[in-house]
């Protein structure tokens, strides 16, 4: 949820609260008022009454309402002195509404040359339902243009003042350690904002150190580790040429040779791993993926042959991609490798390449590889020791700096790998 | 002909040397940038392998130096750095070739033979051993006058073995020639076996005064009958 409708929420909500019990109060207070003035009305229309009784007594006879608003009634002198005045709410006919409506009634008592009376004066009173329904709308409008104009405001003021925000956030969320040079910055003299925009570089420039402290130490390790392993193959080749060596030496020495290779393939890897992790390969250049391919199953012509490996191509379009050379040739030959040791004797091999994809289908294995932990770093067939298990982690990992899609799947007894291009196309 | 070799760590050096001197090279060695700068400037080698990193000093401004001096073309770079920029680098400044760390004595010995056979020969890039010729670039091989065809990996595996004539190529430095870097060498020895079997019998059959032997479980040999 956006900020800015989280703060529209809560402030609906607090002006529902203090509108409705607003109008609540308001109301009341304007029935009173108006039950106050109508009751003045009332005492004065009464005393009116009395003052013309005076000058004409056939009033005093008058004990229906019959169009005027009062009625007098003679009563007994006991009643008459123990009567109070009372005002009250009450209903009474209408012909103009043909319904019950509400009137306000003033019951007194007077004395009129020693004879009394008692006295009823009425007056209209506000209709009450009507005033609820006409309140109620013109509070409820009342919030509607409220909530109106807070959304216009939001929209157009709140919006125009949350802009450096949002312009910090989008550029923190494109933010790329190893690419982006410049810190981050915000056209605003809004100190919250300008807070924001320091933190957010402090942090960054904590991030670049570490990254490039990381990036650093994996790269020097593997440098490092180079002139050691050139060493041990080293001497140890010179040794296996010493005469005075028996055949087991020689064989213990062999296995270390080899051992030691693996060491370093595997480094290498790591070393090829993290540079590409780095976007260490800058350099872009046009590519077919045909050419390439060809190149690469040509290196491979003697051994597909020795292994009985049958080679399917369709190669019908020519699909060109811009990318780095040598991580397309890398990417492209470890799948062909791939395809080609992981295969079975008299298997196939099936290469084709489309508009945007490449797809290369190997027989082998009779049952499908677990699709998500195949591009694993060190995630390796158990049976194939001097395997460094990243040859597919790099893959994987080319694709991912290109965007690039890469799958794999298990159809009719056969392993499938697809890469599609389609981000990258020349 | 005279080899320097200029490389700061010690115990690769001296690898290095032992095995260059097994091929009657004069051998010379410089551990940092003003001595190997001393060396070039005054003498005359047939190889120079250089590393990138010296205490010091930086292999590549040395490369320079000898570039101004007429004498780069027969360097061999050898860095613990894979890096493309560094060979690209290296090669416009005229180095012969680029060898990343760690290699095999095998792999440095056929890079050695090669940029001393481009330099003494004129161009003319055979290697010869017996009655064997192989000529690098047409890619073909004359027994006597014969000319014997060889697929593309026996090719690639007889250049390897007579570049270490008489020296002990392993099995994992052949497959690594072979194959380049990452494969999966186990199920490829059956293969590499296969192609050398083959060899073994178009050498023959030509009647080769040449011999691929193989030393125990571990390796081969190839030497003059």
């Amino acid at each position: 949820m956006k900020l800015l409708n989280r703060s529209l929420i809560y402030l609906s909500l607090v002006f529902f609260i203090i509108i409705g019990v607003w109008s609540f109060i308001f109301y009341f207070n304007l029935k009173d008022e108006i039950r106050d003035s109508i009751d003045d009305g009332l005492d004065n229309n009464r005393l009116l009454i009395l003052m013309k009784t005076h000058s004409d007594p056939s009033l005093l006879f008058q004990d229906e309402f019959s169009g005027n608003n009062f009625k007098i009634h003679p009563v007994s002198k006991e009643s008459a002195l123990a009567y109070r005045d009372i005002y009250k709410d009450t209903m009474m006919y209408r012909i103009n509404e043909n319904d019950l409506e509400p009137v306000r009634v003033l019951h007194s008592a007077f004395e009129h040359e020693n004879d009394y009376y008692r006295i009823t004066v009425i007056s209209s009173l506000v209709e009450e339902d009507d005033l609820i329904e006409d309140s109620f709308w013109s509070v409820v409008w009342l919030f509607i243009i409220l909530i109106v104009s807070i959304v216009v405001v939001n929209n157009f003021v709140l919006r125009k003042v949350w802009n450096p925000f949002y312009d910090i956030l989008n550029q923190l969320k494109t933010y790329r350690l190893e690419k982006n040079k410049n810190p981050i910055e915000a056209n605003s003299n809004i100190k919250e904002f300008i807070q924001l925009q320091e933190a957010s570089n402090t942090l960054i420039n904590h991030s670049k150190k570490a990254f490039q402290s990381q990036k650093e130490f994996t790269e020097n390790a593997s440098h490092e580790l180079q002139t050691p392993i050139a060493i041990i193959i080293g001497k140890l080749e010179l040794l296996l040429e010493s005469n005075s060596l028996s055949e087991e030496d020689a064989e213990a020495i062999v296995k270390v040779i080899s051992i030691t290779d693996r060491l370093k393939r595997l480094n290498s890897s790591l070393l090829l791993l993290t540079k590409i992790e780095n976007n260490q390969f800058i350099e872009q250049n046009v590519i077919s993926v045909n050419a390439l391919t060809t190149d690469y199953l040509s290196n491979y012509e003697d051994l597909l042959e020795f292994k009985g490996i049958k080679l399917e191509l369709d190669l019908a379009t020519d699909l060109k991609i811009k990318m780095n050379a040598s991580l397309a040739g890398i990417l492209l030959s470890n799948l062909i490798k791939n395809a080609i040791s992981h295969n079975k004797k008299k298997g196939r091999i099936s290469i084709q390449i489309s508009d945007e994809e490449f797809i290369i289908i190997n027989s082998g294995l009779a049952s499908a590889l677990n699709s998500n932990r195949i591009f694993n770093r060190f995630e390796k067939d158990q049976s194939k020791l001097d395997s460094t298990g990243l040859g597919l982690s790099l893959s994987e990992a080319i694709c991912y700096s290109y965007q690039l899609k890469i799958e794999y799947s298990f159809v009719n007894d056969e392993h499938r790998f697809s890469i599609n291009f389609k981000n990258i196309l020349a | 002909m005279k080899i320097l070799i200029i490389e700061d760590e010690v115990d690769l050096r001296e690898t290095i040397k032992e095995s260059l001197l097994k091929e009657k090279y004069i051998v010379e060695s410089a551990e940092d940038f003003t001595s190997a700068l001393d060396k070039i400037s005054i003498y005359d080698y047939d190889c120079i392998l250089l590393d990138i990193m010296l205490p010091n000093g930086n292999g590549l401004d040395l490369l320079e130096e000898l570039k101004k001096m007429g004498k780069s073309e027969n360097v061999i770079i050898v860095s613990a750095k894979n890096s493309l920029d560094d060979k690209v680098k290296g090669l416009a400044l005229g180095a012969d070739d680029y060898l990343t760390k760690p290699f095999h004595i095998a792999e440095l010995t056929a890079r050695i033979k090669a940029v001393l056979r481009r330099k003494n020969f004129n161009g003319k890039d055979c290697i010869e051993v017996g009655n064997v010729n192989l000529n690098i670039q047409e890619r073909s091989l004359l027994i006597g006058a014969e000319l014997v065809h060889l697929n593309k990996k026996e090719f690639d595996i007889l250049n390897y073995f007579m570049s270490n004539k008489d020296r002990l190529v392993t099995k994992t430095a052949l497959a690594e020639y072979v194959w380049g870097d990452h494969i999966d060498q186990a199920d490829n020895f059956d293969f590499i076996y296969y192609q050398i079997k083959n060899l073994r019998k178009k050498l023959d059959q030509a009647g080769a005064k040449v011999n691929i032997e193989t030393i125990y479980g571990i390796g081969y040999k190839l030497i003059e009958k």
